[in-house]
């Protein structure tokens, strides 16, 4: 690791300007992805700035929006009453991401900004052009098992690792930030960027952008919603693929829903196009393949994970029926 | 920098402290403390597991900065002298350690364990310690060591 300069911010504009001021400088809060990439290597700072001061740890409810705070922690937010009870979906796919130290440790804004698991783009040894911009990408002629086969390019082939992010998409949630120009509502959808000819930038965020909070709009849909994370082991590892569906039925006929995926993707992956499949139509066997099938659509795989275009069809369909309580 | 810390209810300070380093190295290389072991540096393995503000976390994923006036409670602080905490105790007796380089991680793993969960089921119990690993792959003992301590802990609690 370089040698850097700490720093801590003692309130949002404080933070702000700490990193603002300093092409090279970064926020850190629990640590869990920024020091691991700095261990690596694979990424270099000459600041850190400390936000855990700051007094955004707060999960409340009210006037339709549950808010949570960007520096709550994975394990509180997971285990949070109304966030268990209004946003199932949220809940499962925090409780079910990394370890319980780990959760205990990271918050909500940092698991937003994880980076990549690609092997090529922690190993400071190979090309890789999100590291890199123009060194090449080793991953799609190599060892490209975990990696996406939706939303690539020919620069880049990185899957998204966050759990959470694929909930959040699924709830419409939207990201309340203070940077240098002022504050920002992104909605979740255009939060992450696909990597294009520019796999360096990974969001919409402009340097010096804190995230302060989520808002998550409380609706049937969200209230009956269900995460299933598939992964080699049964617990502690990275999603194979995984779904994050939220379901309002009205009798048998679907009145509003959400689908999301995980694993498969650059970025965190809504399909409404298998969303408008299943909208206003009875929920059944035949409607839920069709769902699937649309959700893969334009699909691009690799040598060695084809196999993720039906696993995450197969996934799907078992959340739509247990969900949607379709035999 | 200067990094001022409670460690096991001890005021501590270290000094000339590089920006770089973990709290799990100066656990071990400034204050004397080596129970916390260091096997992956990446979070991956648990052997590394404190208290941190009364949660477990992976000391070698905290920045030295970051515990600035944080308290830290290791494994060196859940016994009472000789006196070895139940999970401790139920370590030894079940058979639980081969090589002990996991050992401490997963005493503190399982001792946060009991203090929420006092009975809890098999999942539970492996649920809760899926952040340790050990290589010696010790993990029946492991579980059984756990039980064992949840039993002594209820047969304790009506002894008072
Ligand atoms: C062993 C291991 C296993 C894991 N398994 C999973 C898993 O299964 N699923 C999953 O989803 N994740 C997993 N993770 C990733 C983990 O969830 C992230 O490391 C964690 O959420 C990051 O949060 P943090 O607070 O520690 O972020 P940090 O490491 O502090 O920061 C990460 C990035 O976010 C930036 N940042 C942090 N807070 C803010 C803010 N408020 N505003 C603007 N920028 C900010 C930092 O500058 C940095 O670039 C795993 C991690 C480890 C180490
Ligand atoms: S040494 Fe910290 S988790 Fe392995
Ligand atoms: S006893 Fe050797 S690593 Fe667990």
């Amino acid at each position: 690791m370089k040698n850097f300069e700490y720093a801590r911010a003692n309130n949002p504009a404080d933070a702000v300007r700490l990193v603002g001021d300093r092409p090279g400088a970064t926020f850190i809060a629990g640590g869990t992805d920024l020091l691991n990439l700095m261990k690596d290597g694979a990424q270099t700072h000459d600041r850190i700035v400390d936000v855990n001061g700051l007094a955004l740890t707060d999960i409340s409810h009210g006037n339709g929006f549950l808010r949570v705070g960007a520096l709550a922690r994975m394990a509180d937010v997971g285990a949070h009453r109304a966030v268990r009870e209004k946003f199932p979906v949220v809940s499962q796919a925090l409780l079910a991401s990394a370890s319980p130290q780990v959760r205990n440790m990271a918050s909500i804004g940092g698991n937003l900004l994880q980076r990549t698991r690609c092997g090529y783009f922690r190993d400071t040894g190979s090309a890789c052009n999100k590291r890199i911009p123009g060194s090449g990408c080793p991953a799609i002629d190599g060892e490209n098992r975990g990696h996406a086969v939706l939303g690539v390019s020919d620069h880049c082939i990185a899957a998204h690792p966050s759990d959470l992010a694929v909930s959040l998409i699924a709830v419409d949630a939207v990201v309340l930030t203070n940077g240098p120009h002022g504050e920002r509502r992104i909605p979740f959808g255009d939060f992450h960027l696909a990597p294009g000819d520019t796999p360096e930038r990974e969001n919409v965020l402009t340097h010096g952008e804190l995230i302060v909070g989520l808002e998550l709009p409380l609706t049937p849909a969200a209230a009956k919603s269900q995460y299933l994370k598939l992964r080699d082991r049964a617990t502690f590892e990275f999603a194979v693929v995984s779904v994050a569906a939220a379901l309002d039925l009205r009798g048998r006929t679907v009145n509003d829903v959400r689908l999301a995926f995980g694993g498969i993707a650059t970025k965190p992956w809504r399909s409404t196009d298998a969303e408008a499949v299943l909208r206003g139509r009875a929920l059944d066997t035949a409607t839920i393949d069709a769902a699937g099938r649309a959700a893969v659509h334009g699909a691009i795989p690799r040598a060695h994970n084809a196999f993720k275009i039906d696993l995450v069809q197969r996934a799907l369909s078992r959340v739509l029926h247990e969900l949607g309580g379709v035999r | 920098m200067r990094v001022n810390v409670t460690i096991n209810g001890d005021q501590r300070q270290a000094d000339d402290v590089w920006e770089g380093e973990s709290l799990l190295y100066m656990l071990r290389e400034r204050l004397g403390l080596p129970g916390s072991k260091n096997a992956c540096e990446q979070g991956e393995c648990g052997s590394c597991t404190v208290y941190l503000d009364d949660v477990p976390v992976c000391a070698c994923l905290v920045a030295a900065g970051q515990c600035q006036g944080r308290e830290v409670r290791t494994v060196e602080g859940l016994a009472a002298g000789d006196d070895l905490d139940p999970v401790q105790r139920s370590f030894v007796e079940a058979g639980a350690v081969q090589c002990g380089f996991c050992t401490p991680g997963l005493v503190v793993a399982a001792h946060d364990l009991l203090r929420r969960v006092p009975e809890p089921s098999d999942p539970e119990i492996r649920e809760a310690l899926a952040g340790n690993l050990c290589r010696c792959t010790g993990y029946e003992k492991i579980l059984d060591a756990v039980r064992l301590a949840a039993t002594r802990q209820a047969s304790g609690a009506e002894a008072r």
